[in-house]
């Protein structure tokens, strides 16, 4: 038997797949406000906008578009809740609020997850085993800091900073809050959050929840809209320190504008990550790592293996492999649990892959989609690899943050580090070997801040996240994601 | 030009009546372990405050720093590679250089209007520092590692790596321990840098690079330049092949234009905006940390 005629997989052949909607039933508000000092308030311009299911263009609910006196009322709410509240509380106190949130999400974990689907479109195994259980152990992680702070930084004295402005992306809406709130919160600073604009239901559900667990007012401020509102965040004058997760092109310009100032600032932005396949790696395994390195959240991951380097020696039968186990990716509902690929997340970022669709077939590389069905109603993307790529097409150095994986092959461990390290972003990476002494110089060679060895897309609050080069600075996650949100005296 | 104390004090009063004629240095640049003249041709005087003229001094150009940067680049990697105790005898090495030469930097020092008593503290704390980072150097990675405790199975770690290339305004008004100050700790996280000098104070830069070259530090981990900061600022945040940038001082349109324009690559910017450079604070482990990158790696427990 040569490399490519050993067995294929065979799905799908008698047995087909009965829909299994998850059913839990879920409370969305015709209409939201700003939620500012505690309570949903009314837009200053009185603006709203509708957010949609991508999986079925159906409105949601309409939510505010906070104008730039809405954020400096939401600013000033969390100034006044820094200096009177929150910055005075013993610590032990504020682990104890961030504990109740945890808890409280818990409880209400498979509500979130519905509607993270809804709103967003990503398969709701992902929401429901990912992405709310992550958040919930984010803010439980950064609980049990908040009065541990002193052993932290040796040698040195942690202080807040003070008001934190956050702009967080449409990928992983709820477990971005989590990830901005809890450590600012853990460490005494309060908060003006910002959601994406397709995306701000489950933020929205937070604010609800950190009501509940009453949270002292103004301490979690969070305001909603597009562009504008962020920049109005980002640039306000009160605001001590900002945190922004979205594409590299922004983070640029959020630095441009607060280049003037004392403000403190962490970015988490793009990344065209490396994933090396050896000729000595499992090669089963190495197949489903490639799968959940790119085709995770329909791709739509800052930290996607969305390059595939294959050895020279394997290319054929890991490429074979790897196409059979696409042909048996399911593209649906994001609500059946039997979905691998959900909804791509709006029209424009459809519209924006189906362009990089059409630049890496005019660029040369050839294109491969397994022969799955897609919905028709709402925003949907097969699983699509380049093969034949090449270092300079646009498939392998622009972000595409879709499903979309461009596949090269290398012969040696230095060209595979070489080819790994041709890109200016540098968020993460992986590596598929059996053989350790490989794994530590591999991992060691290449120029990101996360690096999954055997594995892909794994993700903890002890973990520390975070890119190298133009895919930001600053960590988030751990020990090391502390360090963003107090000053050192 | 004055000839140096150390110089006139030199000669003898045996054979010949008249005094031995001093030998005047020529002060180069220092970049990827050769000392060259900048390929512009330009200088400047460098003058005392009494307004004695010291030196011609290069005054490099945006190409000198491009080709600096390119021998940086060219070191870095093996740098980084080479065992943590080699980089802290390395260090200790050019500690005991400093040692050696304290006259000839007190002198320089004096020379540039620097009083004499702050000269020779300014010397001591070179010194002392030099030791004091020599000893990080197999140290931070341990204060600023950790080991994640996941809940999965997997073992994770997070480990300190350099951020590369690093361009260097180097303190104006400390031309030796400010120089050091700045210097040090990122050479000891492994990066190597360019830094542009003290203009007014750039004797002892280059001096400071004679004892580098001496001390068994590759070329090209710590490239030094002479000349002008308001022509080079630009280019030192520009360059898409710097890293991070560590400015020191306190313009604030400096600091904005640096903030700014090193954007285009997403540098890291730092500033350093003391004046006094002995103060024991002005030296620690987390001015290493400003110009390393923490890295986190995830493999799996099972078999």
């Amino acid at each position: 038997m040569t490399q490519t005629d050993t067995p294929k997989l065979v799905f799908d052949t008698d047995w087909s797949y009965a829909p299994a909607p998850e059913t839990v039933p879920v409370q969305i508000d015709d209409r939201y406000g700003l939620f500012i000092d505690g309570q949903f308030v009314e837009p200053g311009d009185g603006k709203y906008f509708d957010t949609i299911n991508p999986a079925n263009r159906q409105r949601l609910a309409e939510v505010a578009e906070a104008g730039k006196a809405d954020v400096d009322k939401a600013v000033k709410a969390a100034r006044k809740a820094y200096d009177n509240v929150w910055s005075k509380m013993p610590a032990r106190d504020r682990g104890k609020y961030l504990y109740r949130i945890a808890r409280i999400l818990q409880e209400r974990a498979r509500e979130f997850a519905v509607i993270e689907s809804m709103d967003g479109g990503k398969a709701i195994r992902e929401s429901r085993d990912v992405d709310i259980p992550l958040a919930a152990a984010h803010f439980f992680y950064y609980a049990g800091w908040a009065d541990k702070l002193d052993y932290a930084f040796p040698g040195k004295v942690p202080d807040s900073l003070g008001v934190v402005g956050q702009v967080i992306p449409w990928n992983f809406p709820l477990l971005m809050a989590a990830w901005k709130i809890a450590p600012a919160l853990a460490c005494g600073n309060t908060v003006v959050l910002k959601p994406a604009e397709t995306t701000p239901l489950t933020a929205l559900k937070l604010a609800e929840l950190i009501r509940d667990a009453e949270l002292p007012p103004g301490v979690v401020n969070i305001v909603t809209g597009a562009g504008a509102t962020g920049a109005a965040i980002m640039s306000h004058p009160d605001v001590d320190k900002v945190a922004f997760t979205g594409s590299t092109e922004v983070g640029k310009a959020i630095l441009k504008s607060i280049a003037g100032t004392s403000k403190k600032y962490t970015m988490e932005l793009g990344g065209k990550a490396a994933n090396l396949i050896f000729e000595d790696a499992p090669i089963d395994q190495a197949v489903e790592g490639i799968i959940n390195g790119i085709f995770f959240n329909q791709g739509h991951v800052c930290c996607a293996g969305s390059r595939l380097f294959v050895q020279e020696s394997v290319a054929d039968i890991v490429i074979r492999k790897l196409q059979d186990r696409m042909q048996t990716l399911i593209v649906g509902d994001p609500l059946d649990k039997n979905t691998d690929i959900g909804a791509i997340n709006s029209k424009p970022q459809l519209e924006k892959i189906e362009y990089y669709l059409k630049v890496g077939q005019e660029e040369g590389a050839k294109m491969w989609q397994p022969t799955c069905s897609v919905p028709d109603s709402g925003f949907f993307c097969k699983p699509t690899l380049f093969l034949d790529a090449s270092q300079s097409h646009r498939v392998v150095q622009e972000e595409i943050f879709g499903p979309v994986l461009a596949i090269q092959t290398f012969r040696t461990v230095e060209e595979g580090i070489a080819k790994a390290n041709n890109t200016p972003y540098g968020l993460s990476g992986g590596v598929w070997t059996d053989k350790g002494s490989k794994i530590f110089k591999v991992t060691s060679k290449i120029r990101a801040g996360v690096i999954w060895a055997n594995t892909y897309n794994k993700f903890d609050p002890g973990s520390p996240f975070g890119g190298y080069k133009e895919s930001g600075m600053g960590r988030e996650g751990g020990l090391h994601g502390l360090k963003e949100y107090v000053s050192l005296n | 030009m004055k000839t140096t104390e150390t110089n006139t004090a030199a000669a003898s009063p045996a054979i010949d009546a008249s005094p031995r004629l001093g030998v005047l240095k020529t002060y180069k640049l220092y970049i990827g372990g050769k000392f060259p003249r900048t390929e512009s041709g330009r200088f400047y005087k460098l003058t005392s405050p009494t307004g004695e003229v010291l030196a011609n001094m290069c005054q490099g150009s945006r190409k000198d720093f491009r080709e600096a940067v390119v021998a940086a680049r060219g070191a870095q990697g093996k740098w980084a590679s080479a065992t943590a105790y080699n980089r802290g005898q390395i260090l200790y090495r050019i500690a005991e250089m400093l040692e050696g030469r304290s006259s000839q930097f007190v002198a320089e020092l004096v020379q540039m209007g620097t009083p004499v008593s702050e000269a020779q503290a300014q010397v001591a704390c070179a010194i002392d520092r030099m030791v004091y980072y020599a000893g990080w150097c197999d140290k931070y990675q341990q204060v600023f590692s950790s080991v994640n405790p996941v809940a999965s199975s997997h073992f994770n770690f997070s480990v300190p790596e350099p951020t590369g290339v690093v361009s260097v305004i180097a303190p104006e008004a400390s031309g030796l321990a400010g120089l050091i100050s700045v210097i040090a700790p990122i050479i000891v996280g492994g990066n190597a840098c360019v830094v542009l000098a003290s203009n007014s104070q750039a004797l002892c830069a280059i001096t400071l690079a004679e004892v580098l070259h001496t001390s068994d530090l590759p070329g090209g981990v710590v490239n030094i330049l002479t000349g002008d900061r308001d022509e080079l600022l630009e280019h030192f945040a520009s360059h898409m092949d710097v890293n991070a940038m560590v400015y020191c001082g306190n313009d604030a349109d400096h600091i904005e234009k640096v903030r700014t324009t090193a954007t285009g690559n997403l540098k890291r910017t730092l500033t350093r905006s003391r004046t006094d450079w002995i103060a024991e604070d002005a030296q620690g482990p987390y001015d290493i940390l400003d110009t390393i990158e923490i890295k986190t790696t995830w493999h799996p427990i099972g078999v």
